[in-house]
């Protein structure tokens, strides 16, 4: 009887507890119509107003969701995996490759006239095995930003940079020759402009215009070249490429004027203008005897998640909505990126020459390959320039890289 | 509560009689504390049994239903009777053993056995669906709609209708039977149908309600074409370029004809050529993860190497933990009064209470070679990253300095806990300081420590922080950018698992249980052998 007691108890409190968690439950509950849109910090508020109102204009209530820039694509792939990924995905064009392989988003469908009003580089870059994956609303590209107290020129080539670097090295005006991050494990990414110079290449070109990972740039005789020279500006050579330069100290050394060029793209601008330095923008220059230095372009672009339960809604926001001159003027000012939509980055040039020098820096730029295997790029071949930048052998290097890199894509 | 030392329902039935405590009829064999206290646990053990049967019911996941209800019916079964004494001790223990132990180590050999990875997470329908979904393609300079969505009948359950704009102006109803001219209809600036005969506009919200059926929804204009919505408000045509066909277990593409087929062994449609398309599925893959690993001459170069590195960086870090921990703990641990002994106490813990994240990169930067602190205070142009053996040192400074200081903590209770009376009787026989830490304090001090020192090897012998935070593994060979002169076995695998090619979720799982299995065996030597130190009690 005891026992029966005890346990009835137990069920009453068990019910009490249900009940509220269970109340608790329904109220979170989301309304039907409801769509979910993840977003990077940055951009969060620039959105929500905009979101709002294409809730109103439509009867269904948008919810912005703050996202860790650095965790979004995993979180949302995980997510989507777990049926409980968002609606709509804010995020790099580069993820493309890999949300296609997992599934986690659809193609979209742009008519004709909205893909003429949006840059070519832009399209091209969300653009993946001839099927548009994302709507651009921003871009990003590297440069070459000065201190034109201690030097007035835009250098014209790598080798005006250092000489102009070195004079004032030996006046004891500056530390380092050249703001260019590094770190001991390598920045391919920010190496690019100069790899490219040199003759290097990552990937050729398909047909389709698309990345080929069958055709490997790293390991060719091309790209050895490039290394050398990379290496005659290295730490054994010149001293412009330094490995004790990473991202944690370049932006310091610049805008403490302790050296006169850093190589950046437009997230820096403002830490640049906060600390004073009287500043120009310049494309990133090449070797003298080299090519063009072609920067990699980034684009930030809205994606459909394939997941979504609210995918006219979905589909309706991408499509007919974000590639609008106001909300891509909207996210400029919330988060200085040259906009995608060629009408708002002429606009926006006119109003911030910064701008316009950073959208002309990347004019040639090609965008970052957006193909999986661009994965298994990064870390040996980051590594296999640091170690030249070092003063390792450069053909050594760079063949422990290809073969690294081969035998990871198969 | 000294009440609740009496019973908690459980205490063996041969107890001798107590006193009647008082909470009469309500609790005749315990407090009426004791007894709410089991009532509110045993609720809380039923609530979240509901609260986790609900979702399972609706997955209709029937195995998680039923050790729910297992668990839960064994919970109230132990608790509620009077026999099973010994299992209400063990039960909890048990349970949560169960849960954070063994099924997450059963979850990751199972795991191993799979190609878990980028590309290869979900089921093969749903690579299927979306290889489907992601081929639908423009028709090239076909005309774009303007879409309203209609339905005949009600809005929210008739059959749908897809109201369509030209450029022109000229609207089109389209159903599944194809587009007929539409008429009569109000068609407003935009190009939306604002009000048409016959049809129900359906509004945005509705819409949406009905997504599935409205993308899966074309209207025919010709072979495999058709007119599909991109939104609501906009629809183009086009057609799906890759069709799966159950029956040749394929998926053929109708632009080029090329044929990928199902290889259920590496969970892709392959083509002939050995093209594949880039949506797979999860399937299981037996030991070939493991033999991936084994087989990899890089690895098999390379892993004797860092497993030395990795156990001497772990006994190394907990030998000098160790010895600077407890030395600091036998210098402040004196008789005589010694000023400020707080304060110094506080500072040495001061590395165990900031976070080790930011420690970790605060001295990374401190050893950069041109403008970290090191080298500026001690005059030094080392490349302290850029030398194998500048970098290991590097490692293990800045792990020592975070480590000291817990083992300072526990060295200061243990000593504290010896008698003094002990050590001065061996002076008074004639020890000296030596001799008498050496044969007293510190016996007496292995038995309280040495399980903890075991504990820190374990910990040291998968610091990943500690080695990804400072050196990323580096500096790297020139031939060989996999395996650094710092990485542990778990940094290889991890660079291996996640750093080159995505995340590969099998292949680290088996990397996970070659590391776990090592562990294992060092953690039982090592336990083995401090047990003989536990002999001095006896």
């Amino acid at each position: 009887m005891r026992i029966r007691s005890a346990g009835l108890a137990a069920g009453t409190a068990a019910l009490a507890l249900t009940a509220a968690c269970g109340g608790g439950g329904e109220g979170a509950e989301q309304p039907q119509g409801s769509m979910v849109i993840w977003a990077d910090p940055e951009r969060t508020d620039a959105l929500q107003s905009f979101a709002d109102d294409f809730g109103e204009a439509n009867g269904v209530e948008v919810e912005v969701r703050e996202v860790a820039t650095d965790t979004i694509q995993s979180d949302f792939v995980t997510a989507h995996e777990g049926g409980s990924g968002p609606d709509v995905v804010v995020g790099a064009h580069d993820w493309i490759g890999n949300l296609v392989q997992n599934g986690a988003i659809d193609p979209v469908q742009l008519p004709q006239d909205k893909v003429d009003a949006l840059n070519e580089v832009a399209v091209e870059a969300t653009t993946y095995e001839g099927q548009l994956y994302g709507v651009p609303y921003a871009m990003e590209n590297l440069a070459l930003i000065r201190n034109t107290e201690l030097a007035p020129e835009a250098p014209e080539t790598v080798e005006d940079l250092v000489e102009t670097g070195q004079r004032l090295q030996e006046d004891g005006e500056v530390e380092e020759i050249l703001g260019l991050q590094v770190s001991q494990t390598g920045d391919p990414y920010h190496m690019q402009p100069f790899y490219s110079s040199a003759g290097g290449y990552l990937f050729g070109t398909d047909d389709q215009g698309n990345a080929d990972p069958s055709d490997l740039g790293v390991g060719t005789p091309e790209s050895v070249e490039a290394f050398e020279k990379i290496a005659e500006f290295g730490e054994e050579g010149k001293g412009a490429f330094k490995r004790s330069i990473d991202s944690d100290n370049v932006g310091n050394l610049f805008n403490q004027g302790k050296t006169p060029y850093f190589v950046t793209g437009p997230w820096s601008l403002a830490s640049v203008q906060e600390a004073g330095v009287d500043y120009d923008i310049s494309p990133v220059p090449g070797f003298e005897d080299g090519g063009d230095a072609v920067p990699f372009v980034g684009v930030q672009a809205f994606f459909v998640a394939s997941g979504s339960e609210n995918k006219v809604l979905a589909e309706e926001f991408v499509t007919n909505y974000v590639a609008d001159p106001e909300l891509s003027t909207a996210l400029y000012e919330a988060d200085p990126r040259p906009p995608a939509l060629t009408e708002v980055s002429t606009q926006v040039s006119k109003d911030d020459p910064d701008v316009g020098k950073f959208i002309e820096a990347g004019a040639d730029g090609k965008p970052m390959p957006a193909i999986p295997e661009m994965d298994a790029i990064w870390d040996p071949f980051g590594k296999a320039q640091a170690a030249v930048i070092g003063g390792a052998d450069p053909e050594k290097a760079v063949d422990s890289a290809a073969e690294t890199i081969s035998e990871e894509i198969g | 509560m000294a009440a609740d030392r009496s019973d908690s329902a459980g205490a063996p039935g041969g107890a001798p009689a107590r006193p009647r405590l008082p909470g009469g009829s309500l609790a005749p064999r315990g407090s009426a504390t004791g007894q709410l206290a089991k009532i509110a646990v045993l609720g809380l053990a039923a609530a979240i049994a509901l609260w986790a049967v609900f979702p399972l019911y609706a997955a209709r996941q029937w195995t998680g239903v039923a050790a729910v209800v297992a668990v839960t019916a064994l919970i109230f079964y132990v608790y509620l009777s009077k026999r099973a004494v010994p299992a209400k001790y063990l039960v909890p223990g048990t349970l949560f053993l169960i849960a954070f132990q063994i099924i997450p180590v059963l979850y990751t050999i199972s795991t191993s056995m799979t190609n878990y990875s980028d590309g290869h997470r979900g089921t093969k329908e749903q690579a299927i669906d979306q290889i489907e979904a992601s081929s639908v393609e423009r028709t090239p300079d076909s005309t774009p709609y303007t879409l309203t969505v209609a339905a005949r009948g009600s809005s929210s359950e008739g059959e749908l209708v897809f109201l369509l704009t030209d450029p022109d102006g000229d609207a089109y109803a389209g159903d599944t039977d194809g587009l007929q001219p539409l008429t009569g209809a109000s068609v407003d600036p935009s190009g939306k149908v604002a009000d048409a005969p016959g049809y129900t506009v359906v509004p945005p919200s509705e819409a949406n309600a009905r997504s599935e059926e409205i993308t899966e929804f074309a209207v025919p204009t010709g072979s495999g074409t058709g007119i599909r919505s991109s939104g609501f408000s906009s629809a183009f045509e086009g057609r799906s370029r890759l069709a799966y066909d159950a029956g040749c277990d394929c998926v053929t593409d109708a632009e080029s004809g090329r044929v990928y087929t199902a290889d259920d062994e590496r969970g892709a449609f392959v083509a002939e050529d050995g093209d594949r398309l880039p949506q797979g599925w999860q399937v299981d893959v037996g030991m070939a993860n493991f033999a991936r690993f084994v087989g990899d001459p890089e690895t098999r170069s390379s892993f004797l190497s860092i497993l030395t590195w990795n156990v001497a960086f772990a006994a190394g870090t907990t030998a000098m933990v160790f010895v600077l921990g407890l030395g600091v703990a036998l210098t402040l641990h004196t008789r005589e009064p010694l000023a400020g002994r707080t304060a110094y106490r506080l500072l040495v813990v001061l590395p165990y209470a900031m976070p080790s994240f930011a420690m970790f990169l605060l001295w990374k930067s401190m050893f950069n070679a041109d403008f970290g602190l090191v080298n500026r205070l001690l005059g030094l142009d080392l490349d302290w990253f850029g030398h194998p053996w500048s970098a290991r040192a590097a490692v293990l400074i800045v792990n020592i300095w975070l480590g000291f200081p817990y083992m300072f903590l526990v060295a200061t209770g243990a000593l504290q806990s010896i008698p003094r009376e002990l050590v001065q009787a061996a002076r008074i026989d004639g020890a000296g300081a030596w001799q008498a830490l050496r044969r007293v304090t510190l016996p007496l001090l292995m038995v309280s420590m040495a399980p903890i020192l075991v504990a820190t090897f374990a910990f040291n012998f998968n610091n990943f922080n500690a080695v990804w935070l400072t050196t990323e593994g580096g500096p790297f060979p020139t031939d060989s950018p996999l395996a650094g002169a710092t990485d542990l076995l778990i940094t290889y695998t991890y660079r291996l698992a996640f750093g080159v090619s995505g995340a590969q979720y099998g292949y680290a799982a088996a990397l996970s249980v070659f590391i776990f299995l090592i562990v294992t065996v060092m953690s039982v030597v090592s336990l083995r052998r401090s047990a003989s130190l536990e002999e001095i009690h006896r």
